[in-house]
């Protein structure tokens, strides 16, 4: 497929699949949280886009997306999500929390940015080995505040490790505003402090992210070091489907929901002369497919027995 | 007034709050959202933002500044957001307060709170529903504590903001809503380190905290059917231990049965057992019995999750055979 037509199939499938969720938990059939990442696709699809096989990500909660374009199954993915058998953790913890080393997806705890420490050591394997990948850790600005990433960050700095920091801005933390979490406008600014450029980009605007983290990808592969990009964006949903998000205007949302980054791509592709309505129909067909088998092959799949859950603790047994 | 668990915790934090301007709230959303599970609700409005601090997302840090601040004369409540985050504050938990007095030839105070919700039962998976008290109760210079009860809930709180060593307090998610009972409106305190009878009898003993409390009364209820009269004893206090307690009810029945939804491996379960075997061994018929978590990680999956967690069956079961002996 053209780069064009398939950077669009993943916004879709992003959207589809986040929507689904939505749509599921709402229906009381999916169990356990959904952190919707909803308004946030170009931001994820611009990152992953692109990457190695060989390359690992480090997806956070609202990432789901990641996975997608990474190359995870979206059935499995799905089977995940409803605490499967089949799913990524075989049933052993829900959502986001899992991984799927094969493709280069690093499975994160809930304990925010304790991933990125741990992506500083699969960027230090990249290094001493040689090998001409990267790794790339998202983290909300929320999870800026642990120290954990001023610990991972100084140590890529200091080591020039191939790792790229990409900062998700949706100017909240849960019902924190950026004001209470941080007395800077920019993540990004903190890049200084550790040795390596920091940039911000608008995080809704697809080429931007493309631009930006590409740019920080190929100054990694050549041993450049790291960077952090900084991606402003918006979550549509609560912080959780639970959350009715009170603490934010309506016009606020209605403001970023003019800048859609779906919205803002089909308007470039329309420039590009596609014709919009029939590709946006055939796609939207083609992403509901999708994730239509894939919640069939979650919602059929098995559930775990009650005696797995004492599986998969040990490599070697003693 | 029939009050739930979670409001006991509510109105405690209000009467602390009103009787000691020194008192204060720090932790993530506890403002306006009024927490994540709305412990806080409301009390950003009556004591505004200064008393009631939204903090980033800084666990080491929110413990960190009420060891700072309690030592020199406020007295910090701190919320972790759910339990398992505690580990992100694990350093200045159990080296910065727990030793602080120590140190400083016990020439100092910590009167100091953190509220932890703990538990499983709420399909919360590995990381939204640990019960990480043991993580502490091999910690001297902390206290521990673990209601069961909406009494209990709101006086041990009370008692834990008064006290002038760092007290971490953990709140069971399950018990928020579904524990329901009479709770008086004015201040009172529930004394740390003193268990609670709550049954009496004379045939076995259960010894429990937390939510497990509710499975040993269903199990004792049941067994009360069969002829087996039993004690449940609610430690209620985990660090320091009511020994008295513990030996008494063990000497009384000479058979006992610990239960607690933490894993059994480590768990505070093997302490009261060893005391129960260093010092009531004579009195005991049976071997000291023990039914915790299974030794695993908090499973998500339903069936996953009824397989590791003890439950009034298990509880029933494991007291018939105890009763058998
Ligand atoms: C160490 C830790 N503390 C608290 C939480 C609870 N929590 C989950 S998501 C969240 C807000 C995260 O905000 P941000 O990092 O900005 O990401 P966003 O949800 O906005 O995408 C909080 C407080 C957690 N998961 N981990």
């Amino acid at each position: 497929m053209e780069r064009d037509l398939e950077l669009y199939h993943n916004l879709r499938l992003v959207r589809e699949f986040e929507g689904r969720l939505s749509k599921m938990h709402h229906q009381g059939r999916i169990p356990g949280g959904v952190y919707s990442g909803l308004g946030q696709e170009a931001l994820v699809v611009g990152s992953v886009y692109g990457l190695a096989r060989e390359d690992f990500i480090f997806p956070l909660h609202r990432d789901l997306g990641a996975f997608l374009v990474k190359g995870v199954d979206p059935r499995l993915l799905m089977a995940q999500i409803l605490g499967k058998k089949t799913g990524l953790s075989g049933g052993r913890d829900s959502f986001l929390h899992a991984g799927s080393l094969a493709d280069g997806v690093f499975g994160a705890t809930s304990m925010l940015a304790s991933s990125l420490p741990v992506a500083c050591g699969v960027a230090l394997k990249f290094k001493m080995n040689g090998e001409p990948n990267v790794v790339l850790a998202f983290f909300g600005e929320g999870a800026s505040s642990r120290g954990d990433v001023h610990e991972a960050m100084n140590f890529a700095g200091v080591q020039r490790l191939p790792v790229v920091f990409i900062c998700e801005n949706n100017f909240y933390a849960f019902s924190t505003p950026q004001p209470m979490e941080m007395a800077v406008e920019d993540v990004a600014d903190r890049a200084a402090g550790y040795g390596f450029k920091g940039h911000v980009c608008n995080g809704n605007d697809l080429f931007a992210v493309m631009h930006e983290v590409g740019a920080a990808v190929e100054l990694a592969r050549r041993g450049g070091g790291p960077t952090l990009i900084e991606c402003k964006t918006y979550r549509y949903s609560g912080h959780s489907e639970h959350d009715t998000a009170t603490y934010r205007t309506k016009d606020e949302l209605l403001e970023w929901e003019s800048r859609d980054p779906i919205y803002m791509y089909e308007f470039y592709l329309q420039k590009k002369g596609h014709d919009m309505a029939a590709l946006s129909a055939e796609t939207g067909e083609r992403v509901k497919a999708t994730v239509d088998e894939a919640v069939k092959f979650a919602e059929d799949s098995p559930d775990p027995e009650g005696p797995e859950a004492m599986d998969g603790l040990y490599a070697t047994q003693v | 007034m029939e009050t739930t668990y979670i409001k006991a915790i509510n109105d405690a934090l209000r009467i602390a709050m009103r009787e000691d301007e020194n008192v204060f709230l720090l932790g993530e959303d506890i403002g306006a959202l009024g927490g994540a599970f709305k412990a806080t609700e409301g009390l950003l409005d009556e004591f505004g933002s200064a008393r009631v601090l939204d903090t980033p997302i800084s666990e080491s840090l929110i413990v960190g500044a009420a060891v700072g601040a309690a030592a020199v004369g406020l007295r910090p409540v701190a919320e972790m957001q759910f339990a398992d985050f505690v580990s992100c504050g694990f350093d200045q938990v159990v080296n910065m307060a727990a030793t602080l007095r120590y140190r400083h030839g016990g020439n100092a105070k910590c009167p100091m709170v953190v509220r932890c919700p703990s538990g499983s039962g709420v399909r919360g998976g590995l990381f939204h529903s640990q019960n990480p008290e043991a993580w502490f109760t091999r910690v001297p210079g902390l206290k521990v504590v673990a209601p069961a009860t909406a009494f209990d809930a709101k006086g041990l709180l009370l008692s834990a903001i008064q006290d002038d060593d760092p007290v971490i307090y953990f709140e069971h998610k399950f018990l928020y809503r579904r524990v329901k009972e009479d709770v008086p409106e004015a201040s009172y305190v529930v004394p740390i380190g003193k268990a609670a009878l709550r049954m009496e009898g004379s045939d076995i003993s259960f010894i429990t905290y937390g939510s497990a409390l509710y499975h040993c009364l269903d199990a004792a209820a049941e067994l009360a059917k069969e002829g087996v009269t039993s004690e449940v004893l609610d430690l209620r206090t985990l660090l320091p231990l009511d020994r008295g307690a513990i030996l008494a009810t063990a000497r009384k029945t000479g058979k006992v049965l610990i239960v607690h939804e933490d894993r059994l491996t480590g768990g505070i379960g093997g302490e009261v057992a060893a005391i129960i075997a260093e010092h009531a061994f004579e009195y005991l018929d049976a071997p000291v019995m023990r039914l915790g978590m299974r030794d695993t990680h908090n499973a998500f999956a339903g069936a996953m999750e009824e397989y590791i967690l003890p439950s009034r069956e298990k509880v029933l079961a494991a007291g018939r055979k105890l009763a058998g002996y």
